[in-house]
């Protein structure tokens, strides 16, 4: 792959990402501590509906607990949603559509899958998936993480963005489908492969229809590439950077990827961040 | 490659009159206007004038008049001056052409063809000097029924009421961003809107954090873009607006060019500096009635339902079964743009070709909604060419609960309706976001402007709604035997649900 020329777009200084107070003052191996288990709330949400359960976190959150595990999850949506700062939940079975949505702050922990417009709009916080996602992944995501074990399903990071010391993250480890990185505007996708036979292909089509801003990292071949990006070589921050997220995930899903070389990446940035600019007629 | 195209206008300018000031050159934001030394003498640029009137309204010596240029294409019923020009700039420049404000095409005006009601002997109008008249209007879902408790003679009401926003006259402030329009613009809509108790709506750009005094009057919008939609975002607003489409451009998507984002504009957006900021045509998380459920529901959850949740789509075919499916999803309100909606850009094909009269869609949306019985659980805002009190009330007559006025307000402030709000260089500093132009708006002004506007508005009404004999907005609300049609056909009649005058 031929490195094309260097686009500026947004602002290029040192990623923010390895100066994340989750990645460098904790180093990797303990991002945060575990709360007291005297803040620790057990919601059994069986038979829940999701306006009762979101209205139960909410409380909770109001009174000062900092961590719910919450079981016998089946397809509640939002959940989340409008909760302040630090909190920490743990999910048991699968949410529904729009986890964390608008979400500023929270951590949540799926054990098990989620389904579509996980993180749709989210500001901060982090999502992290023990299995599969469904489509349109951080929809519009501004700041925050999303950490998936597995595949995740169509328009992945679609109009991501970022701004300032808001740079969000999707982390896929395995596939993706077609449209990944739609119009994103900012921020990072890094699709690890590693549900891919060695030397595989995605089969996503179009990836990166649109795209104007942030940046993609993918191990693996790729099937289709949209006609706006441009596959570029990683440059030493990339490298860094790639090198966080793997251990990052290492460190969520109990795997040692220390033999995973970011050489295996190839980098997709936008080729302008002006696509559509000579649309007109004047 | 030379261009064939002549110039829309000529400026005439009485030597005798010009006293060579230049107020003109520094006015125009398109250059049109040069003071050559040698000569002592001001000269145009003919091909460079929008027709927008800034110099003629600030030209000390009145010496300035603007006409349409006479020299026009061989008279054709077909192949008209304005058909000829467009294909030319095409073949010169293979673009899309794009324009501004609502389509100015003649034939979609219903308005001007249904006349108002009003007493005459068998009931009394009513004088809105010496009684009271209520425009006092509530937005949002009302339940379908009330149950109440009564304990020792003391009434309780026991039915959970839904959010409502409280407006002082039936008027809002339509979708303007923060973007395509300057931060004085913002600001003036704003107040103008917290003074005269009604609501203006930030459009998709974000809200600039100055701006959130204002709050409570304030209708803050999701669109596809999600740009500057952060939960204080939705947390400061009256109600949130989900914008689904707008009416100057059915269907597609919009776009902020790089060169309009600044750094203020960058902050309320949070995209960085200088990148183009695109709405795409549809909301990525909405393919279905469930999924604009889910939208709905996501911001209701985000804001812990304490507010309500309009839905704005643009008035196409099928609007009357989208809004059913809309209401069902749970919208508290419903707005609907009209085919002559205002937009700052737009394909100039898709504004005048695409979508439909706000006065048909209004019409068979409330009947659909009154057919299925679930009329009361969203309010109708109506939008899209609104230009007088009278429309309002014809509006409100038709079966909207209020209207969205945003060409209007901006012609309050100083819009000449020029059409070139995309070039960013709008010389009365509205559509425009470079500073050196954007401060002719002074926001003192134009809240002025706007205020009055709105008072004179409602003004009219009460004096409408006296002269039918009606002292309460309510009741002239979806009351179409106080609408009859002229130069109508069956069907027109059938549609807007009137009677044809005399009948």
């Amino acid at each position: 792959m031929a490195g094309k020329k260097t686009l500026s777009f947004g602002r290029e200084e040192a990623s923010p990402l390895c100066e994340d107070k989750a990645l460098s003052s904790g180093g990797y191996g303990c991002p945060e501590a575990v709360q007291s288990k005297n803040s620790v709330a057990r919601v059994d949400a069986e038979g829940m509906d999701y306006r009762e359960l979101n209205a139960l976190l909410r409380s909770l959150n109001g009174n000062g607990v900092q961590r719910v595990e919450i079981t016998h999850v089946y397809g509640q949506r939002y959940i989340g949603t409008d909760l302040d700062g630090s909190f920490d939940i743990d999910v048991y079975g699968t949410p529904g559509n729009d986890l964390g949505a608008f979400m500023k702050g929270p951590t949540v922990t799926v054990h098990g899958n989620a389904q579509d417009g996980c993180g749709n709009t989210m500001d901060e916080g982090k999502i992290v998936i023990h299995g599969y996602a469904g489509d349109i992944v951080g929809y519009s995501m501004r700041g925050g993480k999303i950490f998936i074990r597995d595949d995740a399903g169509y328009r992945v990071g679609i109009h991501m963005k970022e701004y300032y010391e808001k740079r969000p993250v999707i982390v896929v480890g395995g596939t993706a489908q077609d449209f990944l990185g739609e119009y994103m505007a900012g921020g990072v996708v890094a699709v690890l492969g590693l549900t891919l036979e060695d030397g595989g292909t995605h089969n996503a089509r179009f990836v990166g229809t649109g795209m104007h801003g942030g940046k993609m990292y993918l191990r693996g071949n790729v099937r289709h590439l949209a006609k706006d990006v441009a596959v570029m070589d990683l440059e030493a921050s990339d490298r860094t950077l790639l090198r966080c997220l793997i251990d990052e995930y290492d460190h969520y899903f109990d795997v040692d990827l220390h033999e995973l070389t970011v050489d295996e990446f190839i980098k997709l940035i936008p080729e302008s961040h002006r696509p559509y600019g000579k649309l007109y007629s004047k | 490659m030379k261009s064939y195209l002549e110039p829309n206008y000529i400026v005439e300018r009485d030597d005798e009159r010009c006293i060579r000031c230049k107020v003109c050159v520094n006015q125009c934001t398109y250059e049109t206007h040069y003071y050559d030394p040698e000569d002592d003498a001001v000269y145009s640029h003919d091909e460079n004038c929008v027709n927008c009137h800034r110099c003629v309204v600030f030209c000390p010596t009145q010496a300035l008049t603007i006409r349409p240029n006479p020299c026009t294409y061989t008279a054709n019923a077909n192949w008209t001056h304005e058909a000829i020009r467009a294909l030319k700039e095409q073949a010169e420049t293979g673009g899309v052409m794009i324009t501004g404000m609502g389509c100015d095409k003649p034939h979609y005006t219903y308005w001007d063809r249904l006349l108002l009601n009003a007493s005459q002997v068998t009931n009394p109008s009513i004088d809105p000097l010496r009684e009271p008249m209520e425009l006092r209007t509530y937005l949002g879902a009302k339940p379908d029924r009330l149950a109440v408790d009564v304990v020792d003679g003391e009434v309780a009401l026991t039915t959970q009421l839904t959010p409502q926003v409280c407006l002082e006259t039936p008027i809002l402030f339509s979708a303007i961003s923060y973007g395509a329009t300057s931060f004085n613009v913002h600001e003036a809509l704003a107040r103008a809107a917290t003074e005269s108790g009604t609501l203006f709506n930030t459009g998709e750009g974000g809200l600039d954090h100055r701006l959130y005094p204002y709050g409570d009057h304030t209708i803050v919008q999701v669109a596809s873009g999600r740009f500057g939609v952060h939960p204080a975002y939705l947390d400061v607003g009256a109600a949130i607006e989900i914008k689904i489409g707008q009416g100057a451009k059915p269907g597609i998507g919009g776009h902020l060019p790089g060169e309009k984002v600044g750094p203020a504009i960058s902050k309320t957006r949070m995209i960085p500096v200088g990148t183009d900021a695109f709405s795409p045509a549809p909301q990525h998380d909405i393919y279905s009635i469930e999924d604009l459920r889910q939208l709905i529901y996501a911001l209701k959850e985000a804001t812990d339902y304490t507010k309500p949740v309009s839905v704005k789509i643009a008035a196409v075919h099928n609007s009357a079964a989208i809004a059913s499916g809309m209401v069902r999803a749970g919208a508290d309100i419903i707005a609907l743009d009209g085919v002559r909606g205002g937009t700052g850009a737009a394909p100039k094909t898709n504004r005048d070709n695409v979508g439909i009269p706000i006065e048909l869609a209004l019409a068979s949306v409330d009947q659909r909604l009154r057919d299925e019985g679930i009329r009361n659980r969203a309010s109708v805002i109506a939008a899209g060419g609104i230009k007088s009190s009278a429309d309002v009330a014809k509006a409100i007559a038709l079966g909207a609960d209020a209207v969205y006025i945003g060409t209007a307000a901006l012609v309050a402030m100083g819009c000449t309706v020029c059409q070139k709000c995309y070039t960013g260089k709008c010389p009365w500093g509205i559509a425009a976001t470079d500073p050196w132009i954007a401060k002719r708006l002074n926001p003192d002004i134009a809240t002025r402007r706007l205020v009055n506007l709105l008072q004179a508005w409602s003004w009219e009404l009460k004096e409408i709604m006296g002269g039918m004999g009606i002292n309460a907005i309510e009741s002239l609300r979806g009351n179409r035997l106080h609408l009859r049609g002229v130069r109508l056909t069956d069907t027109e009649l059938r549609v807007l649900g009137v009677k044809l005058a005399g009948e």
